[in-house]
């Protein structure tokens, strides 16, 4: 069991149980009180305008979707409902925003050969995650200047 | 004659101290009963082989008669969404250039060429000619990337031009298999040998003679000559051009060749950096592609995708030209400048080009787990394609198993964020690994730290990057 007993297991594992902390320590609830949004999708081949939506948890939001061109969807990851919408047909939802994080706006119905990339983003919150990420960078790399080889 | 000069060359480099395999954790997968009949007889690799290759034919048929749509032709799913999420997940990590074993494409060329479905014969078809010196390295494979990756949008998203694309290939590799000897396509041409080869070096396999002396002193040669890509087993100094074919293992008479499982990333650090810059540029055209696709295919940025898509339009050419500018100019000047800066900080006399080759490693690991988390951001959530398009391959409206219409999207959207960011952390920490153990010696005090910081730099620029590309 020699290979117990080299270094740089112990400081991978140190790293590893720091990172964890910062990808997964959770963050302090920030209180807001909540809004009301009314946003206008307008969706086009293959693009969403604006591309991303940015609220805060608990806001009440509703999602009109206007169509310039063909029949388009849009489904967000993590919610369950769907819109569909055609040029002078809008669709609209009504929801209230839930877990912070980034989540993709899909088109849900098949509109040209990039459909399946026709994505936009819906943020609830502040992007707590790509921050951490990036910190978590930083650290690692701090390690390396710390435990360089001799 | 030329053959013998080659043969001498890689046996004296294959003695030289540098190069000497390194021995210890390693396990001969061979020495397993199953594993030896399953690697000893040709049969089951034909088998595989001719199951792939039904299924490339059956592939290129959707393609040409399925239905226009991409996301309901088998074609599409099952190359840019299933094979290419297999590829970077399991195949290339696990097995470095296993795929290549099994790759329908140079199949019908291999075949005309040792005029056998199974066992080659010593007379084979074709003129037999020696690849160009000039063309070899990987020069040529990160040409044709760059070429895929400027249609990109268009090829994974077309049935039809998918299906021409591989078509196009398996000619190229019909044609480079009659004109040239074994498998010139595969070594200096494939652009997803070039992605394989690469980072096969990163991969816990290889294959290794048992023992140096042995080979030295076998006159007949027999695993050189019956070797498909050309490659002398005692030479090998790292994993990037074997195809784990194991015709080596089945033709020594002195049972010398090792499949060996081994520590991740063995071949990453650099005793005796070479000259070569072709592997350098390659691990750049690869990141820069990475982060040009995650760009165009998980952004939110509709011009961009339409540039992208709309081929031969002005706004085509704009993407082609930040892609290119990227790819040639801007990822390699400030891997250059890096490399410079630290090798000044070291007061490093080696020529640049021996720095950027070693310091070129750790863009492996960085790649490897950026294509990582980009396939778990781009293909997962897409997987639902794949049941739908086996029900209804071609799209016309069948449903032979029930699935057809099961094309929604798989949604874990808080797991799949971590998961990607955790991915590209795991890179940017191997990546910093082997900087370390690369990394010019040299330098006093406080600039011995310093060395490491402007490569380091390069990868964290590029590693943020990609994190905003996925996260942001």
């Amino acid at each position: 069991m020699t290979w117990l007993r080299r270094p740089f297991l112990y400081r991978a594992g140190i790293l590893m149980g720091l990172i964890a902390v910062i990808l997964l320590a959770p963050a302090p609830t920030r209180a807001t009180t909540p809004r009301v949004h009314h946003i206008t999708l307008d969706a086009s081949r293959f693009a969403y305008t604006p591309g991303t939506i940015k609220v805060n948890p608990g806001d009440q939001v509703t999602i009109e979707l206007r169509s310039l061109d063909v029949l388009h969807g849009l489904a967000i990851d993590g919610y369950a409902f769907e819109l569909q919408a055609e040029p002078g047909q809008p669709d609209q939802y009504t929801f209230t925003a839930g877990e912070p994080g980034v989540f993709r706006m899909r088109c849900s119905v098949t509109c040209g050969n990039m459909h399946p990339f026709m994505v936009g983003k819906f943020q609830v919150g502040g992007n707590d995650l790509l921050w951490r990420a990036a910190f978590a960078l930083g650290v690692l790399l701090l390690g390396l200047l710390v435990w360089r080889r001799p | 004659m030329n053959e013998t000069i080659e043969l001498n060359v890689l046996q004296k480099q294959a003695q030289e101290p540098a190069s000497a395999p390194r021995r210890s954790n390693r396990f001969d997968l061979v020495s397993l009963p199953l594993v030896r009949r399953l690697v000893g007889s040709r049969w089951p690799l034909f088998l595989a082989r001719a199951l792939t290759l039904a299924g490339f034919l059956f592939t290129i048929l959707a393609g040409l008669f399925g239905s226009r749509v991409g996301s309901a032709n088998f074609a599409i799913i099952f190359v840019w969404i299933a094979w290419w999420t297999a590829l970077k997940l399991v195949f290339i990590p696990l097995g470095g250039r296993s795929w290549c074993s099994v790759c329908p494409l140079p199949m019908p060329g291999e075949w005309l060429q040792q005029r056998g479905f199974v066992s080659p014969v010593q007379h084979r078809l074709g003129l037999g000619r020696r690849w160009p010196r000039r063309l070899r390295g990987t020069w040529l494979q990160a040409g044709f990337f760059l070429l895929i990756g400027l249609f990109s949008a268009l090829t994974l998203t077309d049935p039809r031009v998918t299906a021409v694309v591989l078509l196009g290939l398996i000619a190229l590799a019909v044609v480079l298999s009659l004109v040239f000897e074994r498998r010139v396509f595969c070594s200096y041409v494939c652009p997803i040998g070039g992605f394989t080869g690469i980072y096969a070096r990163t991969a816990p396999v290889e294959v290794r003679v048992k023992t140096a002396s042995v080979c030295a002193e076998h006159r007949d040669k027999t695993c050189y000559t019956a070797c498909p890509w050309g490659l002398y087993p005692l030479a090998l100094q790292d994993s990037a051009a074997c195809g784990l074919c194991m015709e080596c293992l089945r033709v020594c008479p002195h049972d010398n060749i090792a499949l060996n499982i081994r520590p991740f990333g063995t071949d990453l650090p650099v005793e005796k950096p070479s000259r070569r810059l072709d592997e350098a540029f390659l691990a750049l055209v690869m990141l820069g592609s990475a982060l040009a696709f995650a760009a165009v295919f998980t952004g939110s940025w509709g011009w961009l995708k339409n540039a992208a898509y709309a081929i031969g339009s002005l706004e085509w050419l704009g993407y082609s030209g930040g892609y290119l500018l990227l790819n040639l100019l801007v990822l390699p000047g400030l891997f250059a400048g890096a490399v410079w800066a630290s090798g000044r900080l070291a007061g490093d006399r080696l020529p640049l080009r021996k720095q950027m080759s070693a310091a070129a490693q750790s863009l492996l690991p960085l790649g490897l787990f950026a294509w990582i988390a980009f396939t778990v951001s781009f293909a997962l959530p897409k997987f639902g394609y794949v049941l739908s398009v086996l029900s209804d391959p071609l799209g016309w409206g069948w449903d032979l198993f029930g699935t057809a219409g099961s094309a929604g999207t798989f949604s874990a959207p808080q797991f799949s964020a971590l998961l990607q960011a955790a991915l590209l952390l795991v890179g940017f920490a191997w990546s910093l690994r082997v900087v370390d153990s690369n990394r010019p010696s040299g330098g006093a005090g406080s600039a011995r730290g310093a060395v490491t910081l402007p490569l380091a730099g390069f990868n964290l620029l590029v590693s943020v990057g990609m994190l905003w590309l996925l996260l942001g």
